[in-house]
């Protein structure tokens, strides 16, 4: 049986943050890309693009200011993904990553010179970079202490008006809460089924009935993240016409809809800029051509297998959550290329005694090694191949879950990865 | 400054306490039990939950071996629904003695212990993880026990009969006089208010802290400090106890609980009883030494690691602990002086119950009372406290009541709001204000293969919206009830349970930010 093959110039192995914004880029740039991935990582993301917000970890000192904090962070940490990339290539890639959120319907706002200051489901703050136009009303009225209702439903798990009025309460006392019965009424509600509820107009025209009455002073509402997925702004809009305040989402815990609003929007626009999807597959490294230096793979189970063969790879196949990494007693593997990992000498070291630890867990610094063009580098500490390139959270030296950089560095990456592919075939040919 | 008044005043509710306080309450004799902790937060809470039938001590005492049969008798007729009555089997493996496993049968004869040798093949039957190279097997009585089910209804029956239990209490002083302790000093741990005693008598029931007890009114017992690690696996290997057959060593014993089994242990002597967590090393360990036994060992996926001080007395000079007795120690401290003072430590939850009773007859004899011991006899009623400890239960009630709002909270272990609600009024009960922690000792909660990252969260938001929780509580409760379950997730973190703790992480300090302690209150 002769099996499909796909020739292209870039194979972006990897559909979370990093993957898909690699294969926009390369899109963007006109390069012929193909895109492999399981299932993605994006419908865990909190749906907020942290750029850069704590460093030194160890101190939890939290910047205003993402650029000076990238500023310091290079300079105490050189190896830092960060080092690779010029600032104004990472506000380059930034911009470009949220124009393409913009035109396809699910506008992000972000304060160019500093963070952004969102409330989480547990009440606690978080500085974050862009922010969904959804949930953007929260940082004013969080600023200005504005009046605000907070509204939470009942069979909702996991998410407490009340609790996160308690907790803000001493530097936000105007907070109100009110509890309603979702107007498609089950006894226990999914976030993803709200909010596929309320893109209905009459199920949300119902819902703020049952609001409004409670809006009183409140010059601004907060909801869990459930107005829409596929016509977030449409509902936003609705909602603040029929209450006839703002209003704002609060991002609840994964899977959270603000993240499957990044998923589907990728999924479906990417195509249309060119991007061939081979997702939900497997992917297997055979070898690289001996003639041509192409790298060739195989893409999907043994009875429907495609051949995929470029002249470049981006991999972007995420930490162990994102299978890109894999670990057994004794120490860590790259699961693709079986790459050099680096990382601690001893399982013992991998995490610290306290789950807390204001330090950070060693092994989430374990990851690939690169060159200034994010080539992964083999034993020698040369470019384990010629046109392989990595981006995102399997880099190492970095802990985006405590340095709150984490789509900042899969965005950055991707674009640094996606450059110098291009200039390492231009050198080629 | 809170002054109370006892009859007899127990320090420690682990196993010992909460028995001694169920004794003497079955006496006519009112107790308060101050627990520096919560419920079996010492060795008791932190063993295998096995109810020994005695045969693993036939050849190194078989007095203890006695002690075991009958004791483990007496429980599984008068709690029953405390024990799994598993049986359990004794297996010696290639290069195990042989003249051990040979000898086995008569000195589990000689101790009245039933034990019946088994075909190789039989064995490998009824337990079919059992290794290859198994050269010999023996069949005895072993049971499985709920350590905190049993802690729970001790101390439930006693508060039945008007004894107290005050939790996050711990001992800050005697006032001694003359021969006498007049009074003791209290301070409640959480919020440092301290509280007076006046006893007639007081009891050291401390487990490895009863020492430090001791010592604060100048007397010294000398404690040896064997800290032990178990596991916990994903899925019960085995239906019955597996022992291992051969002078005993570390990771002898499997022990079925629930849906899960537990392998253990090691035996390491330590100097502080305090702070101790399992190592990666000690996990090794575990594994490859039990692998030999039921090699399923070395690949099955585990849930927690957990690690227990044994709290023992020295009698002789000895290298190894498991040579110090495992016997009890029962200490009248008339003999240095203080003649209203009483230690009891040592021992293992098999005897518990007799330890109790020995200890119970020294208070009554020093309070004149002639009451004799009913636990020998009388049953334990069933109360609500202990239920949910017991894998499976919430799941049934669950599905029993079958009520479609009552939504799941805990969804690896099926505990529904209700439970949870259900537990915070049994705290209620016991004038214990609700947290994470007292919640999860009580239940399943935070024991499935989540590790508490999603249930933890509800939970809290739950109790928010119940008004147990306020201000900014949650987020200490939180991390308190997240660290505790993460000393026995580390050890274990590699291949699917690293990936779990990376969503963890991801989660509670990506996106929460829980690990900012002085975090943004929006300030």
């Amino acid at each position: 049986m002769s099996r499909p093959t796909i020739n292209c110039d870039l194979f972006v192995i990897g559909s979370g943050m990093a993957g898909m914004a690699a294969a926009l880029f390369a899109a963007g740039r006109g390069i012929n890309t193909v895109q492999a991935g399981m299932s993605s990582e994006l419908a865990y993301a909190s749906g907020l693009l942290d750029l850069m917000a704590v460093h030194p970890v160890r101190e939890s000192r939290i910047w205003d200011d993402p650029w000076a904090g990238i500023d310091a962070l290079i300079r105490d940490i050189p190896d830092h993904p960060y080092a690779h990339i010029e600032k104004a290539d990472i506000r380059q890639a930034l911009d470009e990553f949220m124009a393409f959120l913009n035109s396809a319907g699910l506008p992000y706002k972000a304060d160019t010179d500093h963070n952004s200051r969102v409330i989480t489901s547990v009440g606690t703050v978080k500085p974050t970079y862009c922010v969904p136009g959804s949930i953007w009303n929260v940082v004013r009225a969080l600023q200005e202490k504005q009046p605000c209702l907070l509204v939470d439903f009942r069979g909702l798990k996991g998410f407490s008006a009340r609790q996160i009025k308690e907790m803000l309460r001493e530097n936000w006392p105007s907070l109100q809460t009110a509890r309603f019965s979702f107007p498609s009424h089950a006894p226990e509600l999914y976030t993803e089924h709200m909010a596929r509820e309320l893109e209905k107009p009459e199920i949300c025209e119902k819902l703020a009935e049952k609001i409004f009455p409670y809006v009183e002073d409140a010059r601004v509402v907060g909801l869990p993240a459930v107005l829409g997925i596929t016509r977030t702004e449409e509902v936003v809009s609705n909602m603040e016409k029929f209450l006839n305040v703002p209003v704002f989402e609060i991002p609840t815990m994964p899977p959270s809809v603000p993240g499957m609003r990044l998923k589907r929007i990728f999924e479906t626009g990417l195509p249309k800029l060119g991007v061939k999807p081979l997702l939900q597959q497997k992917v297997r490294y055979v070898k690289s051509s001996k003639s041509t230096g192409d790298l060739i793979f195989e893409v999907g189970p043994s009875d429907s297998r495609t051949t995929v063969c470029a002249k470049g790879v981006i991999l972007a196949s995420g930490r162990f959550f994102g299978k890109g990494l894999y670990s057994d007693r004794n120490s860590v593997y790259e699961t693709i290329f079986n790459l050099p990992v680096h990382q601690p000498d001893t399982r013992s070291l991998w995490h610290r005694k306290d789950l807390f630890d204001t330090r950070g867990h060693l092994i989430s610094r374990a990851g690939l090694e690169t060159d200034e063009f994010l080539r992964p580098i083999d034993k020698s500490g040369r470019p384990a191949y010629n046109t392989l390139f990595a981006a995102g959270s399997v880099l190492a030296h970095q802990d985006w879950m405590r340095m709150k950089c984490g789509a900042g560095l899969a965005i950055a990456t991707a674009s640094h990865a996606v450059n110098s592919f291009l200039k390492i075939k231009s050198s080629l040919s | 400054m809170a002054l109370l008044k006892a009859d007899v005043l127990i320090i420690g509710g682990g196993a010992t306490g909460t028995g001694l306080a169920r004794d003497l309450s079955l006496r006519g004799i009112q107790c308060v039990l101050v627990e520096k902790d919560d419920i079996n937060a010492g060795a008791s809470g932190r063993n295998h939950g096995l109810l020994h039938s005695g045969a693993r001590y036939v050849s190194s005492d078989q007095e203890a071996a006695k002690e075991c049969r009958e004791e483990g008798e007496l429980i599984k007729k008068l709690a029953p629904h405390c024990v799994d009555n598993t049986g359990g089997l004794f297996v010696a493996v290639e290069g195990d003695n042989e003249n051990y496993a040979a000898d086995f049968p008569q000195l589990c004869d000689e101790c009245g212990i039933p034990a019946t040798s088994l075909d190789i093949r039989d064995a490998r039957e009824m337990e079919p993880e059992l290794s290859e190279k198994t050269i010999a097997a023996c069949m005895v009585e072993d049971a499985s026990i709920d350590p905190f089910m049993l802690s729970l209804e001790n101390m439930a029956h006693a508060q039945n009969l008007g004894s107290t239990y005050i939790r996050h209490m711990k001992v800050a002083g005697f006032k001694i006089s003359g021969n006498r302790i007049q009074s003791v000093n209290l301070r409640n741990t959480l919020n440092r208010k301290e509280t007076t005693v006046e006893a007639d008598q007081v009891v050291n029931a401390a487990g490895v802290w009863s020492g430090e007890i001791a010592a604060l009114a100048d007397i010294k017992i000398d404690m040896v400090y064997s800290k032990g690690t178990l596991l916990i696996t994903q899925n019960r290997i085995t239906q019955r106890v597996v022992n291992r057959l051969r002078k005993a060593s570390d990771a002898d014993i499997l022990v079925p609980g629930g849906t899960v089994s537990i392998i253990g242990t090691t035996s390491t002597h330590i100097d502080n009883p305090d702070d101790i967590y399992p190592t990666v090393r000690e996990v090794d360990y575990i594994i490859e030494e039990g692998g030999a036994m039921l090699p399923v060992l070395r690949k099955t996926r585990y849930i927690r690691a957990y690690s227990g001080v044994r709290p023992l007395v020295r009698l002789k000079a000895s290298g190894d602990d498991r040579d110090v007795s495992r016997g009890y120690t029962l200490i009248d401290h008339t003999e240095n002086g203080l003649e209203n003072f009483i230690t009891i430590t040592g021992g293992k939850l098999t005897t518990y119950r007799l330890m109790a009773e020995k200890t119970a007859d020294t208070v009554c004899r020093h309070l004149g009372v002639s009451a004799p011991c009913k636990t020998r006899t009388e049953p334990f009623p069933r109360s609500e406290h202990g239920k949910w400890t017991e894998p499976g239960f919430a799941p049934r009630e669950w599905m029993r009541k079958n009520d479609p709002t009552d939504i799941l909270l805990c969804e690896c272990e099926m505990v529904s709001e209700s439970a949870v609600d259900d537990i915070i009024a049994s705290l209620a009960h016991q004038k214990k204000r609700p947290d994470l922690c007292s919640i999860g000792l009580r239940s399943r909660v935070g024991k499935g293969p989540c590790q508490g990252t999603f249930c933890s969260l509800r939970i809290a938001a739950h109790m928010y919206d119940q008004g147990y929780l306020e201000a900014d509580q949650g987020t200490p409760s939180l991390r308190e009830f997240l660290r505790k379950r993460w000393r026995g997730q580390r050890p274990l973190l590699w291949d699917t349970h690293l990936v779990q703790a990376e969503l963890q992480e991801a989660m509670h300090c990506g996106f929460l930010g829980l690990e900012l302690e002085s975090s943004e209150k929006g300030g």
